[in-house]
């Protein structure tokens, strides 16, 4: 059996899953001490374990990291070296960082020569000497990690990984992240989260095994894998070498899991909540990605997060009746309260569903004399704000397949424009947690190629090859890894037929069988 | 004169953008790397044509070379090391800088060399917009020579382009230079005089960049419609409103080519409009009835927010109204239309301004 966890900013769900079957789900206040809420959950879920069954993975989505960024602690001091001169001067390591966070990890930085052009040439020969003198320079500064990061090293990471040779030669003690091991292009902000990936490292392997050292005292001997914010999972070794990669894995898992209970792998998920509804599109089960970069804790980074778009409109948003008025005030977790059929003096969308005959909760007697034409035009204004969200994610004008998923999807009718039918899948309430449990292990890898002597299959073949390479790393089993994803763009205003690949590879847990999510 | 400090620059982005219709690429860096440079050697003066001295020398300086490479290989000071390359080859000190483009991140490329060169920015340019060739400039239309130019890299290495038989030929020459170059170069074009810069460029750009993002940014903050604010500023008129529904891309010869068609909404309900677009938005179709063309200026815009949408960002289920702003007079001539009407793109249609 796999127990899946998801730390949320509200709530840590954890579920308890017998192959397709959830035998269990639990639903906690996230605590300030995560690890320790994320025991708790454990704990509540082992007592439904049936005797004769066992453990085979603990699969845990987890915002430790993102908190230590927000906080800025326990972030260890860290150094920055570009290999780029003379390119790029004008724009320094760190050059758009808040400042407090800045100053939180010491803000070394050092520019040397080094780095490769778009075609893979040595923008200049890497230098050597330099590197030594700013590992020199940061040992004095007490600094203990390293970001390593080199023009197009997507193109080309031989020069970052020379650099970093160099550096565990003259100070074995420093950790050392090289940016190519995140490739995509983009090099602040590549470089951005090799920097958030090296300054977290001393903390990952403190967390991480404390997770592992936790779960070993509940008596569990599985192994622990994280899931990264891509919707696959790495195992604990790989996750303490790239904690970063698990900063805002939540989103993703939740229309992961959405995706999985409703059996779409193709189409939108409709997550309605208390304050507001996410609408974002699934691709072969996997949410489509936004186009722009994720910013973590003020940081550009090169992570994109699920496409999603968010409207003010959920189970607790207040209805005001003349003018009407819904939203954008909501009384969120307070519906229980607030709500009139449960006795409360504030009008929510929630009532007027219940007036409306679309579900019975509370006491219906409440709302009992709501005047009729007000309960159909709030219906009817509900219905259409989702279905305009539905409209901006859809990826064509076709009808899709919706689940509707959260607390709030009772607000909804079965007749959603640009629906071709609706799913409302049981235990919706904890997709971000089956989202963890029933991921694969992944790995992504973006390269940028010149097409000069090389075919577009090769090139192709190279990142499919890169790809799962890193996924078996990441501790899939290699026998089962297949490539879910190849994505590739050719640069504009090169006329000399550059292009770019990005290929994901996905493979099953070592052990585990089970068909792709 | 103004002063162009660390403040107008989001304005100047967001102004860029929408007169970018549709092109210039993402303007991040662009901004970032005027920031740098203006924190670090200071505010730039900006001067209107009229405000110029009569003996003033304006050289134009641009970035030249691939968006795609320019997040990865971030441009430096190659605007700089071309505007020195070409002063010592004509043998003339520049007084002044002018963009050659306000569409987009070259809008600010002056910016950075003259605030390391100590110099002031004319306030306008070669455009009034973005056009993806380096022959498509008004200086060039009304026979200011461009060359002699220079082509400079970062690593010191400067190519002087001593003539060619037309802007054209430049283009090319350039073109393959900056290729060899790792594809973010800069270049400078041999000094203006300001009678020239009087007669040739587009003027009051950078301050109509400025202008735009700040009415923009003042909507949204109290609330008030960015598309009416917009309006305000540039007179022009909205030509359609809607929702992406198709959008057919293609890269061909290094150049982003396709179409995008958007299905009507509210007032424009049940009518679709076509716009066809290389790199920059070119021709704006509506129910099949040509309304806008280039060089007039097709923009589209997120209908809430008032955001400039470029083709790259351009997907399915956008909401975006487009805007038509009829073209500077410069480019609205025969000569003009000549090199950037919609013949010069390879359209079947003839040009008529748009009415507003």
């Amino acid at each position: 059996m796999l127990v899946g966890v998801d730390v949320g900013g509200t709530n840590t769900d954890a579920v308890l899953m017998d192959g397709p079957a959830l035998i269990h789900a639990v639903k906690l206040p996230t605590t300030p001490d995560v690890t320790a809420g994320i025991i708790d959950a454990m704990r509540e879920l082992l007592a439904e374990l049936p005797a004769d069954a066992r453990i085979d993975a603990v699969m845990v989505g987890t915002t430790h990291f993102t908190n230590a960024l927000l906080e800025r602690r326990e972030l260890a001091p860290t150094a920055v070296l570009r290999l780029c001169l003379p390119a790029t001067q004008l724009l320094p390591p760190l050059v758009d960082w808040p400042g407090e966070l800045r100053e939180a990890m010491g803000g070394f930085t050092y520019m040397v020569g080094g780095g490769h052009e778009f075609d893979g040439r040595e923008i200049s020969p890497l230098d050597r000497s330099e590197i030594r003198w700013a590992v020199a320079d940061m040992r004095r500064q007490g600094v203990r990690a390293v970001a390593v990061s080199g023009v197009f090293s997507p193109v080309n990471g031989e020069h970052e990984s020379a650099a970093a040779a160099i550096v565990r030669e003259e100070a074995p003690d420093l950790r050392v992240c090289v940016s190519h091991e995140n490739g995509r292009t983009g090099l602040l902000e590549r470089e951005n989260a090799a920097t958030l990936n090296a300054a977290l490292g001393e903390l990952a392997g403190r967390i991480i095994r404390g997770i592992e050292g936790a779960i070993e005292a509940l008596g569990v001997e599985a192994p622990l894998y994280l899931s990264q914010n891509d919707g696959t999972l790495m195992d604990a070794d790989f996750a303490s070498r790239f904690p970063v990669l698990t900063i805002s894995s939540g989103p993703t898992n939740s229309m992961r899991g959405a995706a999985w209970l409703s059996g779409i792998r193709d189409g939108i998920v409709v997550d309605v909540g208390g304050t507001s509804t996410d609408v974002g599109a699934l691709v072969n089960g996997f949410p489509r990605e936004a186009a722009v970069a994720v910013e973590m804790a003020g940081v550009r980074t090169n992570f994109r997060m699920p496409d999603t778009v968010s409207i003010p409109l959920g189970g607790g948003t207040v209805v005001v009746p003349d003018p009407l008025r819904i939203g954008p005030e909501s009384v969120g977790y307070r519906l229980t309260e607030a709500g009139r059929v449960f006795g409360g003096d504030t009008l929510t969308t929630t009532d007027v569903a219940v007036a409306g005959g679309r579900v019975q909760i509370g006491n219906p007697q409440l709302v009992a004399g709501m005047d009729a034409s007000l309960v159909h035009r709030v219906i009817a204004e509900i219905q259409d704000r989702v279905e305009t969200a539905i409209d901006r994610v859809k990826l064509s004008r076709d009808d899709v397949p919706v689940a509707l998923v959260g607390g709030g999807n009772i607000l909804l009718g079965d007749d959603l424009a640009g629906a071709s039918h609706v799913l409302r899948p049981e235990n919706s309430g904890v997709a971000n947690a089956i989202g963890a449990a029933i991921a694969q292990v992944g790995g992504q890898v973006e390269r940028v190629y010149s097409l000069e002597g090389m075919g577009r299959e090769q090139a192709v073949a190279d990142c499919s090859a890169a790809a799962i390479a890193r996924a078996v790393s990441a501790g899939a089993d290699p026998a089962t890894i297949e490539v879910v994803e190849i994505d590739e763009v050719p640069l504009t205003y090169v006329p000399s037929n550059a292009t770019r690949v990005r290929v994901k590879a996905v493979g099953n847990l070592p052990g585990l069988h089970r068909s792709a999510g | 004169m103004w002063q162009a400090t660390e403040n107008e620059l989001e304005s100047i982005a967001i102004g860029a953008g929408i007169l970018g219709t549709g092109g210039g690429g993402n303007p991040y860096i662009g901004q970032l790397r005027a920031r740098q440079a203006i924190r670090q050697w200071g505010s730039v003066d900006v001067l209107a044509p009229d405000e110029l001295p009569e003996d003033a020398r304006v050289v134009c300086v641009g970035g030249i070379g691939a968006p795609t490479v320019g997040i990865e290989k971030v441009r430096d000071l190659q605007s700089y090391h071309a505007l020195r390359a070409i002063e010592d080859y004509t043998g003339e000190n520049a007084t002044a800088l002018i963009s050659n483009e306000i569409g987009g991140s070259n809008s600010v490329e002056p910016l950075i060399a003259a605030a390391m060169a100590g110099l002031p920015v004319v306030d306008a340019d070669g455009m009034g917009r973005a056009f993806p060739e380096f022959q498509m400039k008004t200086f060039f239309v009304y026979g200011v020579p461009c060359c002699p130019m220079a082509v400079s890299d970062e690593k010191g290495n400067s190519v002087v382009i001593r003539e060619t038989i037309d802007p054209r030929w430049a283009e090319r020459l350039a073109r393959s230079v900056t290729i060899q170059m790792g594809c973010v170069a800069c270049y400078a074009v041999a000094p203006m005089s300001t009678e020239q810069v009087r007669r040739t460029a587009v003027p009051l750009t950078l301050s109509l960049a400025r202008d735009l993002g700040d009415a923009v940014k003042t909507a949204r903050h109290h609330g008030d419609d960015p598309l009416e604010a917009i309006l305000s500023i540039c007179p022009g008129k909205v030509l359609f409103s809607g929702k992406v529904v198709d959008l057919e891309r293609r890269t061909t010869a290094g150049f982003a080519r396709g179409s995008l068609t958007i299905d009507g909404l509210d007032a424009y309900a049940g009518e679709r409009m076509v716009i066809e677009f290389q790199n920059e938005n070119l021709v704006a179709r509506r129910d099949g009835v040509v309304v806008c063309v280039v060089p007039d200026l097709i923009c589209a815009v997120a209908t809430d927010l008032g955001e400039p949408v470029t083709t790259e960002l351009m997907r399915y289920g956008l909401r975006v109204t487009i805007l038509g702003f009829p073209a500077p007079a410069l480019w609205t001539s025969a000569q003009g239309l000549a090199v950037a009407g919609p013949q010069a793109f390879g359209y079947d249609v003839d040009y008529v301004t748009l009415a507003v």
